[in-house]
């Protein structure tokens, strides 16, 4: 296949960064979108220009590191999958692709496509977690869950950071990652006692964090890679409600 | 004495090593190593390199436990390590099925499984301490799969006779780490775990004998620093990636651990890899890396080939009495879940012979129309529904209309820095847990042992070990300017310039490339004394190679992801040639190395006890390595030939 690439360079977090056409000829259709993109930095680096700087890692869609606007998507056309499972046969020979890096307030761009998310982790850290040092663990089997309940909690667990749902989001908001979170954990009997701080910690460091508010626009949920639904945002909401008046 | 590429030194011991009743050992260590009182604790600095499985727990026990803890990754988020990709499961030895499972059988399956040349006492430990890992992780809200009234679910895995595997869908990895990884942020609000993402270690310091710190690069800014401590702990991982193309991700690298070997900690048993057998097939030159099927698929999947070679047809045209369910028919015991090592050999013996599938011929079919029909679609759905979707999504083709292609792919080094029972390395205050390390799965590796042995480490084996080691600390202060600190700073300086200054014309990834195709194909699979020792020349040469024709583009300070690459794939090539000295030097077959010298009249491994029941443990020694023996004792489980027939 033959491609016409506009990247988004910039080289780095100062600069005043801008889009930069590419040709590429000869691209496999089993190739990668990442793989794609090695191509062209393995032309790039051997012309003696600086290769195109992306986040990646495992590329098998689980460690959330990839994260590339593709045609104005966050990961791209296909539904349910993350840039570095994309493949080329998604594309057409001749195509013109738009290559942009997550765009939102709460991730400030280092280089090229990559941008810095530990703003993600700052929410963690305020109450993301169940309070369990280790060697305090009771037998496993003392608390049992509901199937659907442990289903529920691991459809939310299943959020792999990635940060496409702030990139989506018109208001650059951070609701549906905490919101997975707060979902998984307030599901599971262990995550009851700490239920009502977290939330409480959680939103605040997400304000803190400068992600905007949610208005239920539903991008997020439609770009997510995991396919997370909304209902965890009204979970989030419900719980915050009663935590709110609660601390009041 | 020189030998074929190394010499021969003294003997080496596992010190630590509790003596008596194997049942005991692990409590006894436990009573006789030394206390750090709580006061004391926060005088005392440890250093966490990686935040994996062992890692992060690692990190977030030490921290609870309240010593001062400075944990590192090269990834932007401690979540994104890459344990985070392990499907499969966790063992452990529960019972909840009451199939005859205890701690002694999941000892006896481990040491089996590694073929004979794993530690009694260390195998033990874990299958001990596997059970506390279950209450652990539940505690902290990880969501395995549950049956309907509420209780934990389990599954037989990867040539287990009992179902003892824990599982979450097929991300269990992703949340076990999870669940330490949020540990450890509970950790970092708390202020006892300093966490520097983006940063990557590139040397060890050492004063006085003793491990007390490393020099890290910031990935961001370029910037080098120094980070000082009373200890430092390696859970970097393993090597597979020496390979080029394998299941890990395109980071995993040797670096911190192979800058410790070089420093003077023992490499142990390099040549150790595990080959997996449900791997997807390469489609082309542009391939980057490798994606894994989760091995669970194996439980309702039937493995087979076409009887007649380069056979093209479709296989929904190949009648049935024309396949040939190769796994079935040579292993009906165990079937299609014979352990990985041995359905990996099996696949390249079919496809050797021509009756391979799909491009090139290297893959073969696993096929699960039986199953869909005796289970039907949707239940096949709910169990592996997520791998159909990532098959479909890389290959274009339907699982549930065509058989799966698959074939084998580097995984997982069983091989790794030489640690004592205590996970102590042989320089006083190195220690190395999780896959970095060499421990405990022998020569071969059993499914869903990765997770459970990563954890063990961290979570229960390491906190307990380390505090017989810091309770002489702290140990007197080293500062910035301390002659050993400035030298490696300087020898990390150094390196990089070079690689910057370097008037090169060829890019990092097609050395790498070139080195993966030498390993894969000497020192993959199958391995031969003739081809081990064609396959050092051909390093020794790529590597001289490298060092004069190697380009890396843009500068020191700053993002530069070539430059990482380039650090990495130089101490790649060193470990390539010291996994094919130490291929070429253990003439026996066991486990994932097999030496087609050395195998039974019906083509499996077959091993030489009398000669090399021992760990091959390397010293540094640039191009001679110096091998440093410990042997092996079985005192519980008696060295048989495995047999899975």
């Amino acid at each position: 296949m033959k491609l016409k690439l506009r990247i988004w360079r910039q080289s780095d977090a100062d600069a005043k960064g801008g889009m930069v056409a590419y040709e590429l000829d000869q691209v496999s259709e089993d190739a990668s979108f990442l793989e794609m993109l090695d191509v062209l930095n393995e032309r790039l680096i051997s012309e003696g220009e600086d290769p195109v700087a992306f986040d990646h890692d495992c590329r098998e869609g689980i460690c959330g590191s990839c994260s590339l606007v593709i045609d104005g998507q966050p990961h791209g056309p296909q539904a349910a999958t993350t840039t570095c499972q994309l493949h080329m046969r998604k594309f057409k020979d001749g195509d013109s692709i738009d290559v942009e890096p997550w765009r939102a307030g709460a991730f400030p761009v280092i280089k090229d496509l990559v941008v810095d998310r530990s703003a993600f982790d700052a929410i963690i850290q305020a109450g993301g977690y169940i309070s369990a040092p280790t060697g305090t663990a009771p037998d496993a089997h003392a608390a049992p869950i509901p199937k659907q309940d442990a289903d529920a909690a691991f459809s939310a667990a299943a959020c792999i950071g990635c940060g496409a749902c702030v990139a989506a989001c018109p208001n650059g908001s951070g609701m549906l990652f905490m919101a997975a979170k707060v979902a998984h954990l307030g599901l599971t009997p262990q995550g009851q006692p700490e239920r009502h701080t977290r939330v409480l910690g959680m939103v605040a460091a997400h304000d803190q964090a400068g992600f905007g508010g949610c208005t239920n626009t539903g991008e997020c949920s439609a770009a997510c890679p995991k396919e997370i639904g909304l209902d965890v945002i009204g979970r989030l909401n419900r719980d915050f409600r009663k935590a709110a008046t609660r601390a009041a | 004495m020189s030998i074929d590429f190394h010499r021969e030194g003294s003997p080496v011991a596992d010190a630590k090593a509790p003596a008596g009743p194997i049942e005991d050992r692990w409590e006894k260590r436990r009573f006789s190593g030394r206390l750090v009182n709580p006061a004391n604790r926060r005088k005392l600095r440890v250093i966490v390199v990686g935040t994996g499985l062992a890692g992060a727990s690692a990190a977030a026990t030490l921290g609870e436990l309240g010593y001062r803890v400075a944990n590192y990754c090269f990834q932007d988020s401690a979540r994104r390590a890459h344990s985070i990709a392990a499907q499969g499961g966790i063992n452990a030895a529960k019972n909840y099925r009451n199939d005859g499972d205890s701690v002694h059988r999941l000892f006896y399956d481990t040491v089996k499984g590694g073929d004979f040349r794993s530690r009694e006492s260390n195998v033990h430990r874990l299958a001990e301490v596997s059970t506390e890992i279950i209450d652990q992780c539940v505690a902290q809200g990880v969501p395995f799969a549950r049956e309907y009234g509420g209780l934990l679910d389990n599954r037989s895995f990867g040539g287990a006779q009992v179902s003892r595997t824990f599982y979450a869908r097929g991300q269990t990895g992703q949340q076990l780490l999870l669940g330490a990884y949020q540990a450890l942020q509970r950790q970092v609000a708390a202020g006892t775990v300093d966490l520097h993402t983006r940063h990557e270690m590139l040397e060890l310091v050492i004063v006085e004998g003793k491990a007390r710190g490393i020099v890290v690069r910031d990935l961001v800014t370029g910037e080098i620093s120094t980070e000082l401590a009373d200890a430092v702990v390696l859970a970097t991982g393993g090597y597979g990636n020496v390979y080029f193309l394998s299941t890990n991700a395109m980071g995993c690298n040797v670096t911190a651990g192979w800058r410790a070997h070089r420093k003077g900690a023992y490499f142990a048993n390099p040549c150790y890899t595990q080959i997996h057998p449900t791997c997807i097939p390469q489609s082309g030159d542009h391939q980057s890396k490798l994606t894994l099927m989760s091995e669970s698929l194996r439980n309702d999947g039937r493995v087979w080939v076409p009887k007649q070679k380069n056979d093209d047809r479709h296989p929904a045209e190949i009648p049935e009495d024309e396949r040939d369910y190769y796994l079935e028919r040579r292993y009906p015991a165990f079937g299609n879940l014979v352990p990985r090592d041995i359905a990996s050999r099996a696949a390249k013996v079919v496809c050797d012979e021509g009756h391979g599938v799909g491009p090139g011929g290297l893959g073969v079919y696993l096929d699960f129309a039986d199953a869909i029909a005796r289970l039907g679609k949707q239940a096949v759905e709910a169990k592996y529904g997520n791998l159909f979707d990532m098959y479909e999504r890389i290959t274009g083709e339907n699982p549930y209309e065509r058989p799966m292609r698959i074939y084998p792919a580097v995984h997982y080094t069983m091989g790794g820095l030489w640690v004592d029972y205590d996970l102590s390395s042989n320089i006083p205050g190195l220690f190395v847990t999780g896959e970095a390390n060499f421990s405990d799965h022998g020569a071969n590796r059993l499914g869903a042992s990765a997770l459970m042995q990563g954890l063990s480490d961290g979570y229960f084996v390491l906190p307990n070990t380390i505090s017989d080691y810091l309770a002489d600390g702290p140990f007197p202060k080293v500062d910035e300017t301390h002659e050993e600190v400035v030298a490696a700073r300087r020898e990390v300086d150094e390196r990089i310039a070079f690689f910057l200054g370097n008037d090169g014309d060829r890019t990092v990834d097609s050395f790498h490339r070139e080195l993966g195709k030498i390993m894969w194909e000497y020192c993959g699979m199958e391995r031969t004394d003739e081809g081990l020792r064609k396959a050092i020349g051909l390093i020794r040469d790529l590597k001289a190679e490298f060092y004069k024709r190697v380009k890396v583009t843009g500068k020191a300070g700053g993002l530069n992801q070539e430059l990482e690459k380039a650090g990495r794939v130089a101490d790649f090539f060193e470990l390539g040639e010291l996994m094919c000295i130490d291929a070429l030097h253990r003439t026996e077959s066991c486990g994932g190395h097999f030496r087609a010298e050395s195998q039974t009249e019906d083509g499996e491994a077959k091993r030489d006890d009398e000669h090399f029941s021992y760990v091959a443990a390397w010293e540094y020694g640039g191009d001679e390595p110096v091998l440093h023996k410990e042997s092996l004792v079985f005192e519980y489980v008696k060295p048989t030939q495995r047999s899975y027939k």
